[in-house]
């Protein structure tokens, strides 16, 4: 199967829904780098380009649901979630607007631009915010699921994308795969140790797996792509069946999907829990493989810190 | 304008003062000064010239008010009670658990209220995003908007009359309370707005300078605005105002930015308002 990169879903998927004349996508100076610029040939005059002004974006986005649109923004997560945050919380979350932000370049697979450019805070950062959905699908496939999903619930939303071009885990761009809002998607099912993987990081588990089966430990493996609202009955199920988990984010380990999932486990199933992520710090310029390696989060890596997890288990 | 509209006009704008001033001391806190500023624009507008009805305050095809000084919220829930969207009363719980008249403007729960706002520039880019709606949508709906003064210092402001200026959005009408004062002080003195009048013409907006608080010079300037339609040039009107403007020992002080009378204070504003009340209605 070829590779291809969310954030060309996410492109793709604006023009399949585009029919609906509700839709409008907003841009700020990156439509070729977010893909809006396709939605843009097919519907040039529901596409809106606003200039290197993110904030004014956010707002005008919002204003435009107002009055019945179904606002699509987009531009690197960097710039979206961090330099717009305020407008994503008051103009958007607050009013719980039919906002969806749909930031590209997440995580520290943009590669050589550097940390300025990484964003490994967005997850924490929208996560927090009240009305909001959060969603960071794996691949094309399930990307273009979870952009018609964003699409098809009111309200405000964030989908995560990411540059890099990256194996189908699901299944071909445009088959619908199974993909529930909110629930967790088990790929594989296992008694020893739970992955649970989202995003770009779900490939990297993958390779996990096949590194931790071919020592005889038995793995079950999760896609979460829904990081609000998180699998509650899947993170308990998890801890109560194997024992022990293991968070695998392209971001921060601060405030993400393994602080998601912490939250859930202490206050209803604790077992022993690792993450992987980055550590607190920022990112830098490299390749992006050489970066996976760089910040300690290949499926090697993860496979090492699962072995710690089921030591951990006494 | 007739002599009869000036004085209703008049008159409703003193009660939404009387509303004001018993809203915020009921409150015990709130922003007097910056709504008694901006009283008499929101008045002629929503007296004279929207196309709003109290009974359907979601008719698609309404003209939108954004309160982008949503700071001032206690007028806009003045003109919204006074015109029947909601129970005037409810004013005396302003601010109080349980009450959907919150701090700042919020949509969500408030009928009439077009856009949530009360933190600054962002109600300017939203008014900017329904004016760029009724293009898209070739409605004939207009989009009304007041900013501060203060708020003019926000980055997001200057985007949004960028945006406007560029998609055309004669659709727009933005009025600025210019009354001088923001809370640390005049604003020439915490971060002046230059030549303000050429800075917007220069972003690209029809620009007029007319006081804030003469009916026939807002009419003037409203007429302006409707007759600048298909100029594809969005229309700002810089409002010379008076913070406080009705209440005494209100007028022209920056103190009274933020906070709430006390009850001798509240007495006396209550009996001058009254009385300019009852001079109305004759």
């Amino acid at each position: 199967m070829g590779k291809m990169a969310t954030r060309e879903a996410y492109g793709r998927t604006l023009q399949e829904i585009g029919t609906d004349e509700r839709v409008v996508v907003f841009d700020a100076d990156l439509a070729g780098s977010t893909n809006t610029g396709r939605f843009k040939k097919v519907f040039p005059e529901r596409h809106f380009d606003m200039g290197i002004a993110e904030a004014n974006m956010v707002s005008a986005a919002a204003g435009m649901a107002t009055c019945g649109k179904i606002a699509f923004v987009s531009s690197f997560a960097m710039f979206a979630t961090e330099r717009a945050c305020e407008q994503i919380r008051n103009s958007v979350c607050y009013p719980n607007l039919n906002v969806k932000v749909c930031a590209s370049h997440a995580g520290i697979t943009v590669g050589e631009d550097g940390a300025s450019h990484q964003c490994l805070e967005d997850l924490s950062i929208m996560r927090s915010l009240p009305n909001m959905t959060v969603l960071c699908p794996a691949d094309a496939a399930s990307a273009r699921m979870a952009v018609k999903a964003a699409y098809e619930n009111p309200g405000p939303f964030y989908v995560r994308l990411a540059r890099l071009a990256t194996d189908a885990v699901y299944g071909e761009f445009g088959e619908d795969v199974e993909f529930t809002l909110g629930k967790a998607h088990m790929i594989k099912d296992g008694k020893d140790v739970t992955i649970m993987a989202c995003g770009y990081m779900v490939e990297q588990a993958v390779e996990a797996v096949a590194i931790l089966e071919s020592e005889g430990i038995s793995v079950r493996l999760l896609d979460m792509h829904t990081i609000k609202p998180i699998d509650v009955k899947a993170v308990v199920k998890a801890s109560r069946e194997t024992g022990c988990i293991v968070t695998c984010e392209e971001h921060s380990i601060i405030g993400g999907l393994g602080s998601a999932v912490a939250e859930v486990l202490v206050e209803n199933a604790p077992c022993p829990m690792l993450r992987v992520g980055v550590n607190d710090e920022f990112g830098r310029s490299g390749t992006p493989d050489a970066l996976m390696a760089y910040y300690h989060l290949t499926g090697a890596d993860i496979a090492d810190k699962a072995k710690k997890a089921i030591a951990l288990k006494g | 304008m007739t002599a009869e509209e000036k004085r209703k006009l008049e008159l409703f704008s003193a009660k939404m003062r009387r509303w004001i001033i018993e809203g915020v001391y009921n409150a015990k806190s709130g922003h007097p000064g910056g709504s008694l500023s901006c009283t008499d624009i929101m008045c002629y507008l929503y007296n004279m010239e929207m196309k709003v009805d109290p009974a359907n305050p979601s008719d698609p095809d309404r003209d939108r008010f954004v309160l982008s000084k949503g700071h001032c919220a206690p007028a806009l829930y003045a003109a919204l009670g006074l015109l029947g969207f909601f129970d005037v009363n409810e004013i005396k719980n302003l601010r109080k658990i349980g009450s959907f008249l919150q701090g700042h403007p919020c949509k969500a729960i408030t009928p009439g209220v077009d856009m949530s706002t009360g933190s600054l520039g962002q109600g300017i880019s939203a008014a900017g995003g329904m004016a760029l709606a009724g293009k898209l949508d070739k409605k004939t709906y207009r989009v009304f908007s007041i900013l501060g003064d203060g708020e003019m210092q926000e980055g997001e402001v200057w985007e949004a009359l960028m945006s406007a200026a560029h998609y055309k959005l004669d659709n727009l009408c933005a009025f600025l309370d210019y009354n001088g004062l923001q809370i640390d002080g005049a604003v020439d003195d915490v971060m002046s707005l230059g030549d303000i009048e050429a800075k917007t013409k220069a972003f690209g907006w029809e620009t007029v300078v007319i006081d804030g608080h003469d009916f026939e010079q807002i009419e003037s300037a409203v007429n302006a605005f409707n007759a600048n339609a298909g100029s594809g040039k969005p229309f700002f009107v810089i409002c010379k105002t008076h913070k406080g403007k009705g209440v005494s020992f209100m007028h022209d002080d920056a103190s009274w930015h933020g906070v709430a009378p006390k009850e001798d204070q509240y007495k006396i504003a209550v009996e001058e308002l009254d009385a300019r009340i009852r001079e109305l209605e004759g």
